[in-house]
């Protein structure tokens, strides 16, 4: 056991390596540098363009450079090309922002898609089922921002609901409660359109894997025993349909990031995911690098997370 | 269902019915994935027509602006002297803020938009396909002191670290826009998934009975692979296929939605779309019609992707 846990880090550590030696290829190979963001600006002599050069380290050999970046992350002295800023303080505060969104939305896909599934499963066939399963289509397939202006458009003009944003502007002085229900208010709706689609995938996950498990022999055993039905669905079927979904965990952890850019942009929400959008428009390479590399830490943790919780749910699975 | 070199060549003497026939007629029995398949059939004529008669006959020209006409509403007249007079003299889906025809430009998107799927569906499957494929039938080959297999699948694996959207946006906004950087970027970032169960399917038709007899028989492993393996390995690969073409859809109106997409003159539903959330109340077909066209494609992608995963998957037909 602890050998694999040793043997596992390890590997994940190598790969961690490999990971951000490519973003670094990538991101540098690609065409369009810093220095070059703004090529029409007349006041950009040569001369300047070398200085931002040698300042950013952008002439000196990639693998220097990759040397500058890591050693800056790990004292953490990673400026920003954009402002100078310390990229690692500049995260954080985006990460507490997008925080809340990503706690929303996964309550919302999570307490959603059980009893939709579990149900649908249930009664397969059954009138729920097929409207479950056209909506849940319907979910997939609309484009996130298109769902997004309708939700908008709709809830601006009978709601009243302030949706654009973390707060109201000028709201600082307003009593504590009036703020708070405020922030809960601007948070629904964004937290709403990102679980569309998830709600919607896990739904039907659910539900495949209710009906498996429903068609096992043990479910026909405990049928058979004259237990009661809810106990059967509950007891016997769902916790054993529930062993997948531990891994998916593991899967949650990178959405921090990748999932939210779009509804970050549609709602003008401060967070991680419009940080790097920001940061690709101003080539702010120390800025999407170290994003990246979060990323990266976040799946492999996840993953290692959730191959350990299958081990401790399932007694069948041995770590050799 | 063209293709009938799926049948292997070492079944059992004549089944009553083919598995392509007996698949396609579960296939049938779906009745949603069968409107998917008919939606898709028109679509691909409308985007093959569209693209011969949007370049061949001026009166469905997507790029003749006509700012006399501009914004007006679906199927109003086209105003009186003006050059180039689009078909019935009717605007059938309106015009937009330069007065171009908006029929004529979802016509052409149509054709975009598809080969944009097809195309990095296609670059993503080939990858997938070779990468997992290898990974499955040489894994235990060994480079020096790591096996194929590995290399392989670490590799994979350092894919699936970036997140799918982040990465096509990085890459996207770092390179010259153009339409086939879109297709090329899309296509490579998204064959992992593909690469890993094609690996995971040759390596359990390898132990099976009717390649283990075709090895003994001394078949050569080229034909091994590609005769008695790749067919058995192609039903998930089909079905994933026809659901990303779905997803690489969504990805470039996604792309468009953040200034990354198809840039103009050429017309896709995304970028229509895009440019349109910003007359959603001065002329709301420019962002109702893209959005439902996009909504209803994809939807019968899905679908059919659905309906082929319960036709070819064999565990499913006990019940």
């Amino acid at each position: 056991m602890w050998a694999y846990i040793v043997r596992n880090i390890a590997q994940r550590l190598v790969l961690l390596f490999f990971v951000s030696i490519l973003a670094h290829s990538v991101i540098h190979l690609a065409p369009g540098e810093p220095s070059q963001v703004d090529p029409s600006n007349p006041r950009m002599k040569p001369e300047d363009i070398a200085r931002i050069r040698a300042t950013f380290h952008l002439d000196e050999p990639l693998y220097v450079q990759y040397a500058y970046w890591l050693r800056d992350l790990a004292t953490g002295e990673l400026k920003s090309f954009k402002d100078s800023q310390p990229v690692l303080p500049k995260i954080g505060q985006r990460f507490l922002n997008s925080l809340p969104l990503f706690i929303g939305t996964t309550l919302i896909v999570w307490s959603l898609s059980f009893p939709v599934g579990i149900q649908a499963a249930v009664r397969r066939g059954s009138r729920f089922d097929r409207t479950t399963t056209v909506l849940a289509y319907t979910l997939i397939s609309i484009p996130g921002f298109f769902l997004s202006y309708l939700v908008i458009l709709g809830v601006v003009s009978f709601l009243n609901v302030p949706v654009i944003g973390m707060k109201t502007f000028g709201t600082e002085d307003a009593e504590p409660v009036f703020q708070f229900m405020d922030r809960i208010w601007h948070l629904v709706i964004p937290s709403l359109m990102g679980a569309a689609g998830g709600i919607a995938i896990l739904s039907r996950y659910v539900r495949s894997q209710m009906l498996e498990v429903l068609s096992q022999d043990y479910v026909r055993t405990a049928r058979a025993k004259g237990l009661p039905e809810e106990s059967v669905i509950y007891g016997h079927a769902l916790r054993n349909a529930l062993l997948p979904f531990v891994t998916m965990f593991g899967f949650l952890l990178p959405g921090l990031i990748g999932g939210s850019v779009i509804f970050e942009q549609i709602f003008a929400w401060p967070g991680l995911g419009r940080l790097g959008y920001e940061a690709m428009l101003a080539r702010d390479f120390p800025v999407i690098l170290t994003l990246n590399f979060i990323v990266a830490v976040l799946t492999l943790a996840g993953t290692f997370i959730s191959d350990l919780l299958y081990v401790l749910v399932d007694p069948r699975i041995r770590l050799e | 269902m063209a293709s009938t070199s799926i049948t292997p060549d070492l079944v059992e003497p004549t089944p009553a019915l083919g598995p392509i026939s007996e698949a396609w007629r579960r296939f049938r029995r779906d009745r949603l994935a069968s409107v998917g398949l008919g939606v898709l059939c028109l679509l691909l004529f409308a985007a093959l027509a569209g693209e011969v008669v949007t370049e061949w006959w001026v009166v469905f020209d997507p790029t003749a602006i006509r700012l006399p006409d501009k914004f007006l509403p679906p199927f109003s007249p086209a105003s009186t002297g003006i050059q180039d007079v689009p078909v019935f003299g009717h605007y059938l889906l309106g015009t937009d803020e330069l007065g171009r025809d908006v029929f004529a430009r979802m016509l052409q998107g149509s054709f975009v938009s598809l080969s944009i799927g097809f195309i990095a569906v296609g670059i993503a499957v080939t990858v997938g396909i070779t990468l997992g494929g290898l990974a499955g039938f040489y894994g235990n080959l060994r480079l020096g002191f790591i096996t194929v297999d590995t290399l392989i699948m670490r590799f994979t694996d350092t894919m699936m670290c970036f997140p799918a959207f982040f990465l096509v946006l990085t890459v996207v906004a770092l390179l010259p826009p153009s339409i086939y950087n879109i297709m090329v970027v899309i296509g490579l970032t998204s064959w992992a998934g593909t690469a890993r169960f094609v690996r995971a399917e040759f390596l359990s038709l390898r132990e099976q009975d009717f390649v283990v007899a075709a090895v003994a028989l001394g078949v050569p492993e080229r034909r091994i692979i590609f005769r008695h393996m790749v067919p058995n390995a192609m039903a998930p690969v089909l079905v994933s296929a026809t659901i990303d073409v779905a997803g690489a859809i969504l990805t470039e109106s996604a792309l468009s939605f953040l200034g990354f997409g198809v840039q103009p003159p050429y017309a896709t539903w995304g970028n229509i779309l895009a440019d349109g959330k910003d007359f959603i109340f001065d002329a709301p077909w420019l962002f109702f019609l893209p959005g439902c066209a996009i909504l209803i494609v994809v939807l019968a992608f899905n679908l059919v992707g659905e309906g082929l995963r319960e036709a070819l998957n064999p565990r499913l037909r006990a019940r």
